[in-house]
């Protein structure tokens, strides 16, 4: 890429199992006002913020058009307002090519989702699919993940045991990061022995109900620092889409991660994602996900994400050191928050949890059944 | 971080959702399920440039772009099982209660699986490549439920 997009600032609410007491709106005014107050940015059509970008899901909301509800709050009042019903990461990745086609220099990334709101989550993403062949047999998110996670241990020698270690670590790293869902320590014994949810996936095997909302201001290179001394700057990013039904898919063989990260590394020129990265962060709705996306990003070994976990693969490389979103991101916004994580990171500011002298983050995003769509963000101080 | 909201005589509003619609199956959609529903046959269709026979099926090939949507093909009702799990969990939007079984099933003569219903089998006794026929429904739903599930060939 030869021009450059900052990120300036980001804020973000702590994840929570159900902020019932505080409404949709004033979890976003709450990211809202921290972005101001941290950057000073304006909404003047001259200097100012003229467009802002949300993220939100009709369903999760009940409500259609779910961001007419909120364009006071998030400084969208007579100004732009474009919505994207995808992972947020998607939105970064919307910001970024509005900043590099010169449309706008400065924009408002800003996201929320109360999964706690719905009676269930699972009857939320069966709605996901056509009403003709896959949601009268009952297929959502969970169920179509347990197909995918059996056909992936199979191939890549991924095992019970290695799921349990992943979510006894998640939670281990997460007790360190201030803004992650709190959620009790387990032992590998215990997730073990959780209830078998839809087989091989366990109830402490998936990301638990989730509410959070988080925000971003990303601006183009001349003026950054009008915002930031710690610009984190996005050099490359990648998306791919892969087919919808699960039968046309290879379910373990990640050709949409595939294509989303080779398209990021070429943005920004990466040869060798095994040497590249201080810090990266996956997009691990569901245990097994974690060395499955790793081998999708090629820090892994192709086939080999037991063989990965074994020789320390996740301390190694730094993966998910903020909990990942096993520890509790709600959908639309695991992805998103992967990036907030990176750009704490190469800020400085992940305390307890910071990796020194970070200079360059990889952040993914994945949308859709069993990772249908991935995203893939690079982005470097 | 949490704040320190008053929360004494707030409220919780319930509601729900719940809104009948109508949807166009598409034309060969339509096919597809008056197919089963009057003839207790499963079509899908070829892809005369790549050889692949998708189900369900569709208009386009999603690799040649070929239009395939007049290249019907009748499908056996027998087939195999290519991945499954055993739903343990019950919910609204199931179509069974649980533990039941839901398995990518590869009717003979395609190349793509679909999700449909396993019974007759316990759970712990399925394996990949396990043969399979269609039983198919008394009452039609003009849905893939006009199959009621699978079952192992005896």
């Amino acid at each position: 890429m030869n021009r450059k997009v900052a990120i300036c600032a980001v804020a973000q609410i702590k994840n929570e199992p159900d902020i019932w007491y505080q409404r949709f709106q004033g979890m976003l005014f709450d990211c809202f006002e921290s972005i101001v107050q941290q950057t000073g940015v304006g909404f003047d059509m001259e200097k100012g913020i003229r467009n802002v970008i949300t993220i939100s899901d009709d369903v999760f909301d009940a409500r259609t058009i779910s961001d007419n509800g909120m364009t006071d709050v998030v400084g969208a009042h007579f100004l732009g307002e474009e919505k994207i019903a995808q992972d947020g990461l998607n939105a970064l990745g919307y910001a970024m090519a509005c900043i590099l086609s010169g449309h706008d220099d400065l924009i408002l990334v800003i996201g929320h989702c109360k999964e706690s709101q719905a009676e269930s989550r699972n009857m939320c993403t069966n709605l996901a699919f056509d009403p003709f062949y896959c949601r009268p047999v009952g297929l959502d998110f969970l169920n179509a993940s347990a197909f995918q996670a059996r056909a992936y241990m199979a191939r890549s020698g991924v095992t019970e045991a290695h799921l349990a270690k992943i979510v006894v670590r998640s939670r281990q790293n997460a007790a360190k990061n201030p803004y992650a869902r709190e959620n009790p320590p387990v032992t590998e014994q215990e997730v073990m022995a959780s209830p078998m949810l839809a087989d091989p996936i366990r109830q402490l095997h998936q990301y638990p109900v989730t509410d959070w909302a988080a925000a971003m201001l990303v601006c183009c290179e001349e003026r950054a620092r009008e915002f930031t001394d710690t610009p984190v700057w996005i050099t490359g990013f990648g998306s791919c889409m892969d087919s919808y039904f699960l039968g046309d898919r290879d379910l373990a063989g990640n050709f949409a991660l595939k294509n989303a990260a080779e398209r990021a590394y070429a943005r920004a020129g990466i040869t060798d994602p095994k040497t590249a990265f201080d810090v990266v962060e996956l997009n691990d709705a569901s245990a097994y996900q974690l060395p499955m996306w790793a081998e999708g990003v090629g820090i892994a070994d192709e086939a080999g994400g037991g063989a990965w976990i074994d020789a320390g693969g996740m301390d190694r490389y730094h993966v998910n050191l903020s909990g990942g979103m096993l520890a509790g991101n709600p959908v639309m916004l695991g992805g998103l928050a992967r990036a907030m994580e990176a750009v704490l990171q190469l800020q400085g500011k992940a305390e307890g949890r910071q990796v020194e002298g970070a200079k360059r983050a990889l952040a993914h995003g994945t949308t859709g059944p069993a990772g249908q769509h991935h995203a893939v963000i690079i982005l470097e101080n | 971080m949490r704040k320190d909201f008053d929360v004494s005589d707030c409220y919780v509003q319930e509601g729900k959702l719940a809104l009948p619609y109508s949807y166009f199956a598409g034309r060969v959609g339509s096919t597809f399920i008056t197919t089963l529903r009057d003839q207790r046959r499963i079509l899908g269709v070829r892809c005369n440039t790549c050889g692949k026979v998708f189900v369900p099926p569709r208009q386009t090939c999603e690799r040649c772009m070929e239009d395939i949507r007049n290249n019907w093909v009748t499908l056996s009702n027998t087939g195999e099982v290519v991945n499954y799990t055993v739903v343990n969990y019950d919910d609204r939007h199931l179509p069974r209660k649980a533990p039941f079984i839901l398995a990518l099933i590869r009717p003979d003569g395609a190349d793509t699986p679909m999700v449909h219903i396993l019974e007759g089998i316990e759970g712990d006794k399925v394996q990949p490549g396990l043969k399979v026929k269609a039983v198919f429904s008394e009452k039609t739903t003009h849905t893939i439920l006009d199959i009621d599930h699978f079952e192992p060939v005896a």
